[in-house]
């Protein structure tokens, strides 16, 4: 009986990313749903620039590697083209909360029917560790050596938090992967938000809390306990956004 | 014989997208080339294609580029400032040899400059447009009637040769009304794209759009790749007009707008006894440099008469290979030169006061 294996949405690529980084986990759970969908054939997966420029390699289906930030706008453009398509950006928080803040927020208004998965791991990874839109207060990165200045920076942006404002989007949930049972959790909301777009119910976007051992400068163990005590506090887990369970509520 | 209809020529090029298979229009408003984006609004809904008003001239393209990825043909306009946040899309999609068709009504620059015609973004469009290593085919319609035929051959270029193709008009072009027989327009079959991004079907292994190497020993491969087809498009799509050129001593040079102006000019000339000709690139890149070459082996002076500060000038010396004399005259920052001013020139250029 076989209890695990590698998804086949999953190509035979060595993953390039460091020891104990969660982006492989993610990885792994949105090939898992596509095979459990059953959607491979017809998804179009669209890369980001950063960690994840190399997703590529990584997902069987059809791939396309767009501009710093641009994510969502050719994902517009590919469902526009071929609605029929399954079509999923995978972006990391300067891609999506910095350079593409425009096109997220458009695209989440539009209610385009697409799926964003968006990786907040606080920090610049690709780059070598620069401060993020959601580093947090305090955060000692590459370009805040004596921490995150909120006088000086600004202080980091909730995503979800400030997508559930607009009328737009459909699907909004925070989720993280540093424990079993939030990796369940994390599928669970992952397949939702491909299932969303299946039922053409649109904008669908899965924030994932994740880790960056190698740029906060710990081992993969405390970076996974640094999410508990440090990121979560400030990026709630939850659903911030369910239009038609409200719907369906409204109805009762 | 085809219906000829009154169009202004933004409207022109729109319709003939259309025609050419065009179902999916990008656009952000800009003067002066909003009737673009304005026909499409009201057309498209109507027959099954998209018209969406992006958030940006950078989402726009974006957008642009990914219909591209899935095969099919597709087009986003705008004006000078616009243009140059386009240039970023620009460079992907030619990293990516992703076809498109982009148009440029140019308006008085730099900056947010002015509403009116200008030329000023000759540079721009022939050298790429955006970073690395590229060019883009570069069309210069000079009447209503070829911003709709230069419309069609540009997606047909874009999709033989995997590249974007612009349409590089002015605010005379876009805004001006003549009739155009629509009619006439000819579409040759799309080619097929079996590299489209359109889902594997569990039928092939996945197809990559992409432009990223990070192996220079690989990036270089693509870039001499590409330069290899650019080669070729330039020895065979190079494409100009003679005006009264076999005997001609003074050779003017001039594009869209400008060559509508100068054709006047050297018709005054040839009235003075001044043996005048006209040549105008119709593609500015690739550029018609044997149409120069071969003019420099008979002309006296040549002068290039632009909407700018001098920029299509340096093709012509180069293409001239500087064995005559050429001349600018110009007006820039929305100001169009008369006749007059052209005929002055060649006057000039003919008593040799070059």
């Amino acid at each position: 009986m076989i209890v695990f294996q590698k998804p086949k949405a999953l190509t035979d690529a060595p993953f390039h990313y460091c020891p104990g980084c969660t982006h492989g986990i993610i990885h792994r759970l949105v090939a898992e749903v596509i095979d459990e969908l059953g959607i491979e054939g017809k998804t179009i997966g669209i890369a980001p620039v950063g960690c994840s420029v190399m997703a590529y390699d990584y997902f069987n289906c059809d791939m396309i590697e767009a501009a710093h930030g641009r994510a969502p706008a050719v994902a517009t453009g590919v469902k526009r083209a071929n609605p029929e398509n399954i079509v999923f950006t995978y972006q990391g928080d300067g891609d999506l909360a910095s350079i593409g803040m425009a096109e997220t927020v458009h695209s989440a208004a539009r209610n385009e029917n697409i799926t964003v998965i968006f990786i907040n791991n606080a920090i610049y990874g690709m780059t070598g560790g620069q401060m993020a839109p959601t580093s947090l207060p305090g955060q000692v990165t590459q370009t805040s050596p004596y921490g995150r200045d909120v006088k000086a920076c600004g202080y980091p942006i909730r995503v979800c938090e400030m997508l559930s404002e607009l009328e737009g989007p459909e699907y909004l949930e925070r989720v993280t992967v540093n424990s079993v049972a939030n990796v369940r959790k994390a599928k669970k909301a992952i397949k939702k938000a491909f299932q969303n777009q299946i039922d053409g119910k649109g904008f669908s976007l899965i924030e994932v809390i994740s880790s960056c051992p190698t740029n906060w400068g710990m081992t993969p163990q405390a970076a996974l306990k640094w999410i508990d005590e440090k990121m979560i506090p400030y990026y709630p887990l939850g659903v911030y956004k369910d239009r038609s369970a409200k719907k369906e509520e409204e109805a009762k | 014989m085809s219906e000829k209809v009154l169009m202004k020529g933004n409207e022109a090029i729109a319709e003939a997208a259309i025609v050419a298979g065009c179902r999916h229009y990008f656009g952000y408003p800009i003067t002066p080339q909003t009737e673009i984006a304005a026909y499409m609004a009201k057309k498209m809904p109507k027959i099954g294609g998209t018209f969406l008003q992006a958030e940006s001239e950078i989402a726009a393209i974006n957008m642009v580029y990914g219909v591209s990825s899935a095969g099919l043909r597709v087009m986003t306009s705008s004006s000078s400032p616009g243009v140059s946040l386009k240039g970023e899309g620009l460079s992907y999609l030619a990293g990516a040899d992703l076809p498109a068709l982009i148009v440029n009504v140019q308006r008085g620059g730099p900056g947010l400059g002015g509403i009116q015609p200008s030329q000023s973004d000759y540079f721009q469009a022939t050298r790429g447009g955006g970073h690395g290593d590229y060019h883009m085919i570069v069309l210069a319609p000079s009447s209503v009637q070829e911003m709709a035929e230069l419309t069609v051959k540009g997606f047909e270029l874009a999709d033989q040769y995997r590249m974007t193709a612009m349409i590089l008009a002015d605010g005379t072009m876009g805004q001006m009304m003549e009739p155009v027989a629509l009619d006439d327009l000819k579409v040759a079959p799309m080619p097929a794209k079996p590299w489209a991004t359109t889902g594997t079907g569990m039928k092939r292994p996945h197809n990559i759009v992409n432009s990223l190497f990070l192996k220079p020993e690989e990036l270089e491969k693509t870039n001499f790749e590409r330069y290899e087809r650019y080669a070729k498009i330039q020895a065979t799509e190079a494409r100009a007009e003679e005006y009264r050129m076999e005997d001609a001593e003074i050779a003017v040079a001039a594009f869209g707008i400008a060559a509508r102006v100068s054709k006047n000019a050297v018709d005054e000339a040839r009235k003075m006894g001044i043996k005048a000709g006209l040549i105008r690139p119709i593609t500015l890149w690739p550029f018609p440099n044997e149409v120069f070459r071969k003019a420099a082996g008979h002309v006296k002076a040549m002068i290039s008469v632009e909407l700018s500060m001098g920029q299509m000038i340096e093709d012509v010396r180069l293409a001239s290979e500087c064995r005559v004399p050429v001349t600018l005259c110009n007006r820039a920052g929305g100001m169009i030169p008369t006749p007059e001013q052209v005929l002055e020139a060649i006057v000039a250029a003919a008593k040799g006061g070059c």
